[in-house]
């Protein structure tokens, strides 16, 4: 066994890497993201069902949503579909090798997540000063409930909490996407305007807005992108454009499902 | 890195340069003309059961779009497309389990 041995660790040693075929036809990266993109499936569908179950069970579920609350969300979704189409021509160029299109392309993704971003905290600031709130937020001083949300926190306490859950989930998906694609677009030159972002983020809102600490997710994603940016510094080539796009449109589906399910189905008809 | 990926991301590259872009923007039209279709039935004074059914239905659509054209599963070896979709599927089916329990709620006491 011995004497079998020794050629065959020795054969090991000199011959070249040589590996077998991929089995899915593609590289490594893109097949860890999808099985990142998988198990994040199974989160947001975790809280989409639950959700669901209580929009079928309880029988006087709130219904919110009125027009100008469908017609904001409306304009995210054009605002994500856009993004997700930007996100395709920026992986195309980059295919190409055409390094300032990927760029601005990249750029004009970015954009259209920032809108997202901000029309998202509009609606949440436009709930919450309105009474609809999570144990969790800070009080408003001297705020008055509006009069459909007087009895929500009461007999329905599900709702603001699966609300805020997976919209708030979604929306920390959408702000790290930025913060990815920044990253891929512009590398170091990212992070001080990331640190910029999350200085405008905190001292423009309220200290009893959930926005206000919630900014601080920008200061941790900045020192995180500048580790790994000092730790392993490279020009992010095609294939990363591709990964990074994954991401996004990943975030994009989700959202075709908490649209309609979260907020079609409790449209305000008057 | 190794040269084998390195090999595997141009391959993939070389693929997606003969990509015509115009395929895209259709699915781009479609996604948006979905969304005109599902705010519109938002405003119809239907049976909530119904109504899920209707939007979901719509919705998976679009999931289908975004998931074959911009992530490119449709362009993926076969290998890739059925194992990652067939197990994604399999595993979101199984937490329909609690459904029933949904629906059975609203008739209690009926019986």
């Amino acid at each position: 066994m011995a004497e079998a041995a020794v050629p065959h660790s020795a054969a090991a040693v000199v011959a070249p890497a040589v590996y077998e075929p991929s089995l899915f036809g593609t590289y490594s990266k893109k097949v860890g993201m999808w099985l990142f993109l998988l198990s994040d499936s199974l989160t947001f569908g975790a809280l989409l069902y639950s959700y669901s179950y209580g929009r079928i069970s309880v029988a006087n579920w709130p219904t919110p949503f009125h027009s100008a609350s469908i017609r904001n969300a409306t304009i995210m979704t054009a605002f994500l579909l856009t993004s997700s189409l930007t996100m395709v021509l920026a992986v195309n160029a980059a295919a190409l090798g055409k390094e300032s299109s990927r760029r601005l392309y990249l750029l004009a993704t970015m954009a259209c997540g920032i809108g997202f971003i901000l029309l998202h905290a509009k609606e949440w600031s436009n709930l919450i000063a309105e009474g609809l709130r999570l144990p969790i937020f800070a009080n408003i001083p001297g705020q008055e409930t509006a009069a459909e949300f007087v009895n929500v926190s009461k007999m329905v306490p599900q709702f603001a909490s699966t609300f805020f859950t997976l919209t708030g989930m979604h929306m920390l998906h959408v702000t790290l996407g930025v913060v990815y694609l920044g990253v891929i677009a512009l590398r170091r030159k990212f992070i001080p305007i990331l640190l910029g972002f999350w200085l405008i983020a905190w001292l423009a809102t309220p200290s009893y807005s959930p926005f206000h600490y919630g900014a601080h997710v920008l200061l941790i994603a900045a020192v995180v992108c500048s580790v790994i940016l000092w730790l392993k510094p490279k020009v992010y080539d095609a294939a990363d454009t591709e990964v990074a796009g994954l991401y996004w449109h990943f975030v994009d589906l989700v959202w075709m499902f908490i649209f309609p399910l979260v907020y079609l189905m409790s449209t305000k008809i008057i | 890195m190794d040269p084998t990926q390195l090999a595997l991301e141009e391959q993939v590259a070389e693929q997606q340069r003969h990509h015509k872009l115009m395929p895209f923007f259709w699915v781009w039209g479609a996604l948006l003309l979905l969304t005109a279709i599902e705010v519109y039935l938002g405003y119809q004074n239907m049976e909530p059961k119904r109504m899920l059914s209707i939007l979901m239905c719509l919705s998976i659509i679009k999931a289908a779009l975004i998931i074959a054209y911009f992530m490119h599963m449709k362009y993926e070896a076969s290998r890739m497309k059925l194992l990652t979709m067939c197990s994604l599927v399999f595993c979101l089916a199984m937490m329909m389990v609690f459904f029933p329990d949904a629906f059975r709620i609203i008739y209690l006491g009926v019986r």
